[in-house]
């Protein structure tokens, strides 16, 4: 049983990602970190009976709320208003990422960094910047969470066709985490038979889930709840794997490439892409294998195409956020 | 179909408390409800990959979400700031209360109704009273949660006995849902009570009884319990359906009910105490209520902790019912 820190636990998502969270059985401590209100939602979660400690740490606590960490995830920042797109959250979403990244590599360097905070395509970037700075990168261990796009995929294929059950059907979803850089994989579901006008407006619907609830709530927010299931379903996933030691579990994340240098040499070379979602198998040390590109249809190459060069200005801006400011 | 309404969807409890509904197989309609902002919840929630449809419904549409409901849950009302009691809550949540109550009776009338707004104990009486006005209260089907102290109990006992797993001890709690009125029956849990000295078991009971004002006070004006509250809401919703939906038995948990859901078990003890409405552990059935187990024999303590209890909930009663009967 381990110690995993929420930062920006008193948020949207952070709230009821915790209270997922506080039901884990290889949690043994939940420490929950935020500017404002973090004490007050500790002690909130913790009345619940199962055996987890829960600490609350303010502004000034960070230090202390990350010691020892096993996993850090991080929902921190701010949420899109309609009409913005997740890359204009970066000026303000990018320092705060940036700063736990700092107390991360200060405090429990060697911990699973699990990502939320949008843009994704760039903060993941931003982390592993900062921690190669303090020289405590270990690829293997850092990652963007874009299984709400996973979610997402199974939920609306099961719209179109119920007899594909949304819980047991996993949907690969390669690329990113926004937009156009969203690919999921559709051809390989067992038995779907969609038309080319199917395939387009399901695409188009699990690329642009994010602004489906943005614009529902009409500036009360973006999606919290969905992605506090997704995001607890991902970190269960790194406890199963990492504490508890259960092998082939497989899930669609946004990493570094160099997790697995050897098995990407290839595609890195082709697409001078160092950051992809792909389908990873967990290990002990996190990343234990990057499974090969699937086998794409011709319509899922040309999403593919469309994403990579958009990826690429995405990874840069968070690269040289870290990197052209350290030069200063 | 069991379609299952969340009344007040789009609050502190309300959320949280959507989001563990929508993960549960029982459920094949998740109706959210709310004044304001229940469209934006349930287009999140839809997105969660199990099968249940989810629907968002406005101030205007409160009919519609109404409509053909399975089981209606409330938490909808205000929560309580720093030096309130819940019974401060009444003037705003029992109108609250009153109006949602027309509408199951409406719409849903043979609906099981789950109270979660507080006072529960002055807001349980209220449906009852709506229900009873529209000729459609049947006392084994509305049921006031207050789960969240057995879970507080559970946990605290935990927590200065670290042999008692939290997860697997489940604590009797009598009475009502506020301060004096919580009764935690620790004497029921083997080697637990024997353990503690007159001031620990004073700290432990005085905890559980508090539990809600400990986060009203840590929340510093922010809000009050939403997201233990809604773990509690979940576990006592979903056990309801496992015993309705799905046929489980000897399902038990403490529920704040009206004693006429078993008049044989309770008539005596009614006449006793003259209170119509009591937290007690309740088996479910089929049909809602199966039984409502006995009071068991408490210890000393508990019984003067009971005799306080009694004349505070008689109060909070006579208010709810007066509030729609004028009487």
């Amino acid at each position: 049983m381990v110690k995993v820190v929420i930062c920006g636990a008193a948020g949207g998502i952070g709230q009821p990602l915790s209270l997922l969270l506080k039901q884990s059985e290889h949690i043994s401590h939940l420490a929950l970190f935020d500017v404002v209100n973090a004490p007050g939602v500790a002690a909130d979660l913790s009345h619940i009976n199962t055996r987890s400690t829960v600490t609350g740490h303010g502004k000034e606590s960070m230090d202390e709320a990350l010691q020892n960490a096993h996993t850090v995830v991080i929902p921190a920042g701010v949420p899109r208003k309609p009409g913005m797109t997740r890359d204009d959250l970066f000026k303000i979403n990018a320092g705060i990422v940036r700063d736990l990244s700092e107390g991360i590599a200060r405090n429990c360097p060697g911990a699973f960094v699990l990502v939320i905070s949008n843009p994704v395509n760039s903060t993941v970037p931003i982390v592993c910047e900062v921690l190669k700075q303090h020289n405590v990168f270990d690829p293997r261990r850092v990652f963007g969470i874009s299984t709400l796009d996973v979610v997402r995929s199974s939920r609306f294929v099961y719209e179109l066709d119920n007899s594909i059950d949304p819980k047991s059907t996993r949907v690969t979803v390669i690329g990113g985490h926004s937009g156009v850089t969203i690919v999921p994989v559709l051809s390989h579901i067992p038995r779907q038979n969609f038309t080319k006008d199917q395939l387009d407006l399901l695409t188009h619907r699990i690329q642009y889930g994010g602004d489906e609830v943005v614009k529902a709530k009409d500036g009360a927010g973006s999606a919290t709840l969905s992605m506090a299931y997704a995001g607890a379903r991902f970190t269960s996933a790194i406890l199963e794997a990492t504490v508890a030691g259960r092998t082939g579990l497989i899930e669609s994340t946004y990493i570094n490439l160099h997790a697995d240098a050897e098995g990407t040499a290839a595609f890195r070379a082709k697409t001078h892409l160092d950051y992809f979602a792909q389908d990873v198998e967990f290990g002990r040390e996190g990343v234990s294998k990057i499974l090969p590109l699937p086998e794409l249809s011709a319509y899922e190459q040309t999403l593919l195409d469309a994403a990579v060069p958009e990826l690429k200005i995405n990874i840069t801006k968070g690269t040289t956020f870290i990197t052209e400011a350290s030069k200063i | 179909m069991v379609k299952v309404v969340v009344c007040g969807a789009a609050g502190g409890i309300g959320q949280p408390l959507s989001l563990l509904l929508k993960q549960s197989d029982l459920i094949t309609d998740l109706a959210l409800f709310d004044v304001v902002n229940a469209p934006g919840v349930a287009a999140d929630l839809s997105h969660i990959n199990t099968k249940s449809r989810v629907t968002g419904h406005g101030k205007d549409d409160m009919d519609a979400a109404l409509k053909g409901a399975h089981t209606v849950v409330i938490p909808a009302g205000v929560p309580r700031k720093p030096g309130m009691t819940r019974d401060d809550l009444f003037k705003i949540n029992a109108g609250i209360i009153r109006d949602l109550a027309e509408g199951v009776a409406k719409n849903c009338p043979g609906a099981y109704v789950l109270v979660i707004s507080n006072p529960v104990n002055s807001t349980v009486p209220i449906v009852a009273e709506v229900l009873k006005k529209h000729g459609v209260f049947n006392p084994k089907k509305v049921f006031g949660i207050s789960t969240l102290d057995v879970v507080r109990s559970s946990r605290f006992v935990s927590e200065v006995n670290s042999t008692v797993d939290p997860k697997a001890t489940r604590v009797t709690v009598v009475g009502g849902h506020s301060g004096v009125t919580i009764v935690p029956l620790l004497s029921q849990i083997p080697g637990v009570v024997d353990g503690l000295s007159k001031e620990q078991l004073d700290a432990l009971v005085y905890r559980i009884q508090y539990g809600g004002d400990e986060v009203v006070k840590a929340k510093d004006g922010a809000g009050s319990a939403t997201l233990s509250m809604a773990y509690a809401g979940a576990r006592f919703t979903l056990t309801l359906l496992e015993a309705v939906v799905a046929g489980k038995t000897g399902l038990v948990e403490s529920s704040y009910v009206n004693l006429d859901a078993d008049v044989e078990s309770t008539a005596a003890f009614k006449a006793k105490h003259g209170v119509d409405y009591f937290a007690l552990d309740v088996e479910f059935g089929k049909d809602g209520v199966k039984h409502i187990l006995p009071l068991p024999n408490v210890s000393a303590y508990e019984q003067t902790l009971l005799d306080a209890a009694y004349p505070e909930l008689k109060t909070n009663i006579a208010k709810g019912v007066s509030f729609i009967t004028g009487a």
